[in-house]
């Protein structure tokens, strides 16, 4: 039986569909999760995917922070939960304090959507286990107008530390870009970075949208081993294996 | 039960990166304007809370801001009492702008 993942609709999300069927692509049984419910339905990972939830008033994520859902995703997470936010999805969880940091108005404050190269910093997670390899540039689009990673440098410090950077900007050679390069740091991200995982490890978010690069017709499919990762840990998890191994801390 | 009207306003945290500021700057000398510097770009949010007295009116907008209006990762907020001032509230119907 293929495993259940949800994916929460905000009103505002517009990556849900998007996600849904890179996740049917990829083997699972997506389940849209509304923004009202109060539970998840017993789903084995959560997915919140891009978008504009609730307009993004306020601060881009704040709003979809308190609705109801959350606080199922919140419990659900603290339980050990395979949570990934994609982009807007991102904005919430860090939000939300599901992961540190805080995403700001891009650097040239303009909204930006073209691809851009990533690679993970490490393979030991629930959420890029199926990557080819570490350190490989991935070419994925990004859609956002808040996606300056921010954290005061001992936070940062201690993101590299604990090995919780799980995905930065790169060049074409897999070069982590510096912050001032336009070309490759698109947003101005502090250590370029694109992504990061909590502590525990069950916690992702990354600006850019593997869900929109997760089969060659879409012009790449270089996204698809982080939809593939996720979705073989879902099942591990619902199979009551244990999950990839999480940290080798 | 009494009525009190606040002000929280919220601004980018000293040394956050402040994009809209600097356009803000950037564009002073297009209007013949200088010698004006670090421009920080914030939001100011007016509020009515019914509370007991003041004070407990104070401790709902503390924690609303700091939950809510305010990131405190990236943000500073300072509440401001504006109750008797004149505000946005209560102007009446008609007196807005002439259509």
């Amino acid at each position: 039986m293929p495993v259940r993942i949800g994916v929460v609709v905000f009103p505002g999300s517009n990556c849900d569909r998007d996600t849904v069927h890179a996740l049917s692509i990829a083997g699972a049984e997506p389940v849209e999760l509304w923004h009202e419910q109060a539970s998840l339905g017993g789903v084995a990972a959560v997915i919140l995917p891009g978008g504009f939830a609730y307009g993004d008033y306020l601060r881009a994520g704040v709003i979809a922070r308190f609705s109801p859902v959350m606080r199922a995703v919140g419990a659900f997470a603290a339980d050990g939960g395979l949570v990934l936010g994609i982009c807007n999805g991102f904005q919430v969880i860090a939000e939300a304090g599901l992961v540190p940091g805080a995403l700001l108005r891009n650097r040239d404050l303009r909204f930006l959507g073209r691809d851009v190269l990533i690679a993970a910093e490490r393979l030991d997670t629930p959420f890029t286990h199926a990557l080819a390899a570490a350190g490989r540039p991935l070419r994925m689009p990004i859609a956002h107008g808040e996606g300056c990673y921010f954290g005061d440098d001992a936070a940062l410090d201690a993101l590299e530390r604990d090995r919780q950077v799980l995905f930065r900007y790169v060049d074409d050679s897999g070069g982590s870009a510096t912050k001032d390069d336009r070309t490759t740091n698109p947003n101005g991200s502090l250590r370029a970075i694109a992504g990061v995982i909590n502590a525990a490890g069950n916690v992702a978010g990354l600006m850019p949208h593997p869900e929109r690069a997760a089969e060659a017709i879409l012009g790449s499919a270089d996204g698809a081993g982080i939809i593939r990762s996720l979705v073989d840990s879902a099942a591990r998890a619902a199979a009551g294996e244990a999950p990839v191994a999480v940290g080798a801390r | 039960m009494s009525t009190h009207r606040f002000a929280v306003n919220v601004t980018p945290k000293p040394g956050i990166l402040d994009p809209q500021g600097r356009a803000v700057e950037g564009s002073l000398g297009h209007l013949g304007i200088d010698g004006v510097s670090a421009v920080r770009v914030g939001r100011r949010v007016e509020l009515t809370v019914d509370a007991a007295d003041e004070s407990a009116a104070r401790a709902v907008v503390e924690r609303l801001a700091g939950e809510l209006l305010a990131n405190p990762l990236i943000e500073a907020y300072a509440i401001e009492s504006i109750s008797g001032a004149s505000s946005t509230v209560g102007v009446p119907a008609g007196a807005g702008n002439p259509v």
